[in-house]
């Protein structure tokens, strides 16, 4: 805190407050004070919590005990190196991830090309995308639950309507569980997709578009050579947030099968919920999140250093 | 679009394919809203309906019966008014500073605002926990609007910032030429011009609240606290089939308020999205 103060003060005096300010202006006593009721509670109940739980991770913390908590050093590492559990629920993790976020965008995509055409009734694909987004999760579990029901689903219905059988029990069924949550996932996150890229794409130069076309330039060639370069800052940075949000998903599996059936659609968030309070393993818990965050950093670090290559090819 | 439209086979397939997206889109909340009104002989038949036969309200009346939906809705309500006012009452004037000082500062909350959006929540939520339980704020509704305040910032402040950005910092050094005060001119030009920003941000906010299923589940844990996504997960117990009609109805209705808001919202947060998007 006395370090903060004693900025503040000499910002105050660099910055005089009489003249007619410049941009970039130094930061003085009114920044301090403007930044200080939000600096506070990020400090307090966000950078704080994150710095605790990377240090539980070296504990052995553990939910009501009486004896003190003590440092186990990276005992938690070594143990979560061989709970093949854990890994296994890893690996559902980034298959959900992976099998979520590409055709969230593929779709995604393919909805915006035909939002940004002129259309007829496109309003209304434009009011129904906002369902999903504005829906909240548990909801979006709930009502999907009713769609894959086995006896009043519609889904099931409709298998039997087109004689392919008498359908059978999406969720429960070991090979069809993690599929199911998987389309609901699509389906949760594609209206957001959509949004950003129809917003990209209408960044895009127009003219550029009608003299390639004047060219001669086909459909394919035009999104290619016009579009996709125009586009493809937007559809990187949607895609690795997408990844990130999707990764760390929990409500929606939670609702649709509870990590079942036998771990079928486990994912690391919901294992690591059940480790920390269902059976109160705090630090063991907080050592499976810094994987999870260590993994993330690295996938982003190479979608970025991916990014910037893409970057200079232009 | 002039000079790019389509021949009419290529014409018919884009009609076709956002024919498939609305089916994709629609279907299942359709199906909830039926399920919703069908009575329970209707529920238990082996061929359910598109549309129910015999439309009825009594799975909204059994719904409320079983569960305590007005107090959960009630909870929601507080904990998503108190996160949203709260939450752009303090990411306004640090936005504010975010957009108009490049400091270090600034940098550090940039970053941080990305760098959140990485946090698997699990890393978090263990030391809220404890920290919550420290200060005797675990298990109410004033600590969880705490822990929503926090969570919503990055987003508002990401908000803000664009929304401020799109000020012109002329008129503020104009308005500061012409003899007002630094606080009279944000009163008086960059108020005005922000409030639509404030009051769009303070709405997600709100949404994002009352959505909100994670920190509810972890930090509320007697039946009277809880909030709404909460207390629909309880009609998911054990009773099985039966319950399929209220659960329906109970969905439905906490989808409601979220789907208004959304709606009107919706153009003014896409833009605001983009604005912070653009300039960062």
């Amino acid at each position: 805190m006395t370090s903060v103060t004693a900025t503040a003060r000499s910002g105050g005096k660099a910055g005089g407050t009489g003249r007619p300010a410049h941009r970039p202006r130094p930061v003085d006593h009114g920044a301090w004070f403007l930044v200080l009721p939000a600096l506070i509670p990020i400090l307090v109940l966000s950078v704080g919590p994150l710095l605790y739980g990377v240090a539980l991770a070296f504990t052995d913390a553990q939910s009501g005990r009486t004896r003190s908590t003590q440092w186990v050093g990276t005992l938690n590492f070594q143990d979560l190196l061989h709970d093949t559990l854990f890994w296994e629920s890893f690996r559902i993790g980034l298959l959900w991830a992976v099998g979520v976020t590409v055709p969230q965008f593929v779709l995604g995509l393919g909805l915006a090309l035909l939002l940004n055409q002129n259309l007829r009734f496109r309003w209304l694909a434009r009011a129904l995308a906002i369902i999903p987004w504005a829906m909240p999760e548990v909801v979006v579990g709930i009502m999907w639950r009713l769609v894959y029901n086995p006896d009043a689903g519609i889904l099931n219905e409709t298998v039997r309507d087109l004689g392919l059988g008498d359908g059978r029990d999406w969720l429960t069924g070991l090979a069809t569980a993690l599929p199911a949550v998987t389309a609901v996932g699509i389906w949760a996150g594609m209206p957001q997709t959509t949004v950003a890229l129809l917003a990209g794409l209408q960044n895009t130069p127009q003219e550029l578009h009608e003299a390639a076309a004047l060219d001669g330039a086909g459909a394919w060639r035009r999104f290619r050579t016009v579009t996709w370069p125009a586009l493809k800052p937007v559809a990187l940075a949607i895609t690795a947030l997408n990844f990130i949000w999707n990764f760390n998903s929990f409500a929606l599996v939670y609702v649709l099968t509870g990590g079942g059936p036998g771990g079928r659609t486990r994912l690391p968030m919901l294992f690591a919920y059940e480790e920390a309070f269902r059976y109160g393993q705090f630090g063991y818990a907080a050592a499976m999140g810094c994987v999870m965050v260590a993994v993330i950093s690295v996938l982003l670090a190479l979608h970025l250093v991916g990014r910037l290559k893409g970057g200079e090819d232009r | 679009m002039n000079g790019l439209r389509p021949s009419g086979p290529a014409r018919a397939g884009q009609y076709l394919a956002l024919l498939g997206y609305l089916a994709f889109l629609a279907f299942p909340f359709l199906w909830l809203i039926s399920t919703a009104f069908k009575p329970a002989r209707e529920l238990a038949s082996l061929h359910p309906t598109w549309l129910p036969d015999d439309p009825t309200l009594g799975n909204f009346r059994q719904a409320f019966a079983e569960q305590p939906l007005l107090r959960a809705a009630g909870n929601s309500l507080i904990a998503a008014l108190g996160a949203a006012l709260i939450a752009v009452a303090i990411a306004t004037p640090m936005a504010y500073v975010m957009a108009r000082h490049r400091g270090r500062l600034s940098a550090a909350a940039t970053g941080w605002v990305v760098i959140s959006q990485a946090f698997p929540f699990v890393l978090v939520i263990i030391p809220l926990f404890l920290v919550l339980k420290n200060l005797h704020l675990l298990n109410t509704l004033s600590g969880l609007v705490m822990v929503y305040v926090v969570w919503s910032l990055p987003f508002a402040l990401w908000m803000l910032t664009g929304y401020v950005r799109a000020v012109p910092a002329e008129l503020e050094e104009a308005a500061a030429v012409d003899g007002a005060g630094r606080l009279r001119t944000l009163v008086s030009v960059t108020a005005p011009l922000l409030a639509p920003g404030i009051v769009a941000t303070a709405l997600f906010a709100f949404i994002t609240a009352w959505n909100e299923f994670f920190f509810a589940l972890v930090l509320l844990k007697t039946p009277e606290k809880q909030t709404l996504p909460v207390v629909l997960t309880r009609f998911l117990g054990a009773e099985g089939v039966a319950d399929l009609g209220p659960l329906a109805a109970a969905a439905f209705l906490a989808t409601l308020p979220s789907l208004v808001v959304f709606a009107v919202i919706q153009k003014r947060i896409t833009g605001g999205m983009l604005s912070g998007a653009v300039k960062s």
